[in-house]
């Protein structure tokens, strides 16, 4: 049954075409240089350099932090270019008709089709390929809304306050060792901003794709809620077939003002190595979120891809009556190694956080889940409930769960459930016999075990998880 | 419609069934008695290919086909159905899903086109009241915390949606209250139409009294040592099993 199983796990990754642009890379290496010509590549104020200045003092004086549950060997950084742009950006397209057709032929064949018309309906698309968002649709349709949804490179430019006012307040320069790497490199990412009182009229939605050879992704998404206003924002990432690691390391900010909400969704697909471990993405992701007064932020994750997932959505409940969720499907196989989870800290009174967390190993992976709950003194009332479910597929893989709990205050309520089990044979029998193949059957009972996550993905978003999860799974049985 | 040759059967290495013939013509019931660990369970799991069974030698023609060359879902699709005696839970898998994909997946291989998800709906809802099941079970996880009876009835709904061929019933009376074995006999009666063939494995007389077999056989140590009418079974509630090995069966 074992050998059954896996062999169901093996699987294509089809989002693996490499396409044939003609990019402007920068040579390999990252010194204070470095630095400046991205920032001078973006023509970026003089504030912006200094930002990033910082950031990269910052990062030479840091270490590489080892505690994560996953093994790599070391990442030579000087090895890496920090710049890659599609040629045909450099005279930057003022619309979709001056956009590279290899380009939107690249995204269509991901099933991602950037011209309005045909776009996933009410859905608007900001395409970042390497280093360089590409395209952003329905920007007019935002603007009389008043929403703001553009590349960052050009948040900058055009609304220099906005961007100052908040980049780096969640997750500052020094965060960790990444961040820091990606505040002084970032070359391009999402800006949000929804107006007091508005609910963003459609979904928003990036799409992130690696395409040149050994070259960093660094992108920065920043969103801000305004006081009592509403958005929805997914996110999906691939990356072509190499044998070689490509290192991809953004950061994400949520800034929910009070009375706000913010949902935010991934589908990562990074290419996850093939069967034999070679290749695939190392993904080194600082996400985090603050909830003032009210405030509600949702991260929502299914994570197929990937070699190394280095990943905690985090939530920093500042404001009373603010809640934190965070709902998370991490599949790993063959090789991979994740270690995910989420980090709630609960400041203000009544603030509220929810954790369902599942994850399912299959193949040699090992998936791990870390979480920390804190609760500071002045958190009265604070309440969370953390679910941890484990799903194994064959007996070579390990799934493993370290949740951290810290309660300064007497008067939070923390509980905590925690289940590891396995596609039994049982089940998988009772299925055929139902006249379903293995495979189709392995894909409804990790569907199944999923069902949580998934209710809580924008409806498109939630077919497309079921289906990645099938294509990740083919081969686990046979 | 079933024709079983000499068939020998072993699990962990341990022979089990020695020698076991026994044909089912269409339309007959078959009820298997016998003592615990007689295999009259694996019989029904060496038929509808469990993994772990292994066959060592023997026959099986299912509809003139090799039965143990197919895949074990090839074998369902083709009609076999088996009631288990221990149903397994699908934590977070809807009963309804799972129904209509095993229905899909039976219709596609008889050629029919597949029913919509409103037809299906439909289809699920008036069948499980037919076995006294709320229809709310059939948006709860498959078996999912259901009750040891509603499984069971669960599994006849399964039988009645799919329409097999030929259906195994494994214990399906065991663990049954009154109103429930008749819920299921009327369900296999109602099944019954001349041309579906049925084997019930039973340890109690008592379901034959509402599902009255063509044939009762006696399964003891792995092959069929006697084989009656329905008369046999009363007679083997009064003696129990101990006169058949003196028989030199
Ligand atoms: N998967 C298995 N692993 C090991 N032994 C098995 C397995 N399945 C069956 N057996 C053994 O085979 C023999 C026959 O078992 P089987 O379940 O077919 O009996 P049964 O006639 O159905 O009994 P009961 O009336 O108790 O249901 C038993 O000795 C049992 O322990
Ligand atoms: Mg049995």
């Amino acid at each position: 049954m074992t050998e059954q199983v896996e062999n169901l796990i093996r699987k294509d990754y089809s989002a693996g075409f490499h396409t044939n642009i003609e990019s402007d890379t920068l040579k390999p290496g990252l010194d204070e240089g470095v630095v400046r010509f991205i920032s001078a590549k973006k023509e970026e104020p003089e504030w912006m350099l200094e930002w990033r200045l910082k950031a990269f003092r910052a990062w030479q004086e840091m270490e590489e932090p080892t505690w994560a549950h996953v093994h790599y060997p070391t990442i030579n950084f000087q090895a890496l270019s920090y710049y890659s742009a599609p040629k045909s950006m450099a005279d930057k397209p003022k619309s979709l008709a001056e956009v590279d057709p290899e380009l939107l032929d690249m995204y269509a064949k991901l099933g991602i089709p950037l011209h309005e018309q045909e776009a996933l309906a009410g859905v608007a698309v900001d395409a970042v390929i390497d280093s360089v968002s590409v395209v952003t649709t329905y920007r007019a349709k935002l603007e009389e809304a008043g929403v703001i949804f553009c590349p960052i490179s050009e948040a900058i430019k055009r609304f220099p306050e906005l961007v100052r006012k908040y980049l780096g307040t969640v997750v500052p320069q020094k965060d960790n060792f990444y961040a820091a790497l990606n505040s002084a490199v970032f070359s391009d990412g999402s800006f949000v901003y929804i107006p007091k009182g508005t609910r963003c009229p459609m979904e928003l939605s990036t799409y992130f794709r690696i395409n040149e050879m050994n070259t960093g992704q660094f992108e920065r998404t920043l969103i801000v809620a305004d006081e009592g206003s509403y958005v929805s924002y997914l996110e999906g990432c691939t990356a072509p077939m190499r044998d070689e690691n490509q290192l991809h390391a953004a950061v994400v900010e949520l800034v929910a003002l009070d009375d706000a909400q913010i949902k935010y969704s991934t589908v990562q697909n990074w290419y996850p190595g093939d069967k034999e471990g070679k290749g695939g993405i190392y993904n080194f992701v600082t996400k985090r979120g603050i909830c003032h007064r009210n405030a509600r932020i949702s991260w929502t994750q299914v994570e197929t891809g990937s070699a190394i997932t280095w990943k905690y959505p985090s939530c920093i409940l500042k404001g009373d009556n603010s809640v934190g969720e965070f709902y998370s499907v991490a599949l790993t196989n063959n090789f991979q190694q994740a270690d995910t989870g989420t980090k709630m800290i609960h400041i203000g009174k009544n603030t509220r956080s929810t954790i369902v967390a599942k994850g399912i190993s299959a193949g040699r992976s090992q998936s791990a889940y870390r979480g920390l709950v804190r609760i500071n003194a002045g958190a009265e009332g604070a309440r969370n409930y953390t679910q941890c479910d484990s799903l194994l597929i064959g007996d070579r893989c390990g799934a493993h769960t370290f949740p951290y709990i810290e309660s300064k205050n007497s008067s939070a309520q923390i509980e905590h459930e925690a289940t590891t089990s396995k596609v039994s044979d049982d089940q998988l029998f009772l299925c055929q016999q139902r006249g379903l193949d293995a495979e189709k059957a392995v894909s409804m009972i990790v569907n199944g075990f999923c069902r949580e996550v998934f209710k809580e993905l924008p409806m498109e978003f939630a077919v497309e998880a079921g289906k990645l999860l099938e294509v990740s799974l083919e081969g686990s049985v046979g | 419609m079933l024709e079983i040759h000499n068939l020998n059967a072993r699990v962990e290495g341990a022979d089990i069934l020695r020698n076991l013939s026994l044909s089912v013509k269409p339309g007959e019931v078959h009820a298997i008695m016998g003592p615990n660990g007689a295999g009259k369970s694996t019989l029904g799991n060496v038929l509808s290919g469990r993994p772990g069974y292994e066959v060592t030698s023997g026959e099986v023609l299912f509809n003139s086909k090799n039965l143990l060359e197919l895949e074990i879902e090839e074998r369902a699709r083709e009609g076999l159905f088996l009631a288990f005696q221990y149903p397994v839970e699908i934590p977070g898998v809807t009963n309804m899903e799972f129904l209509k994909a095993s229905v899909d997946a039976r219709r596609k291989h008889l050629g029919l086109p597949d029913l919509s998800s409103f037809d299906f709906m439909k289809l699920a809802r008036e069948t499980s009241k037919k076995v006294s099941l709320d229809p709310a079970f059939l948006k709860r996880g498959v078996n999912e915390g259901f009750s040891g009876g509603e499984k069971k009835r669960n599994e006849i709904m399964q039988m009645m949606l799919l329409e097999p061929n030929l259906c195994i019933l494994d214990e399906t009376d065991s663990g049954l209250d009154i109103d429930a074995l008749q819920v299921v006999a009327a369900g296999v009666n109602a099944m019954r139409d001349g041309k579906r063939s049925f084997i019930v494995v039973t340890h109690y007389q008592r379901l034959l009294d509402y599902i009255v077999p063509d044939f009762v056989h006696v399964l003891a140590a792995g092959r069929i040592v006697k084989t009656g009418g329905k008369d046999l079974a009363l007679e083997l509630e009064a003696k129990g099993y101990a006169w058949l090995e003196d028989e030199g069966a």
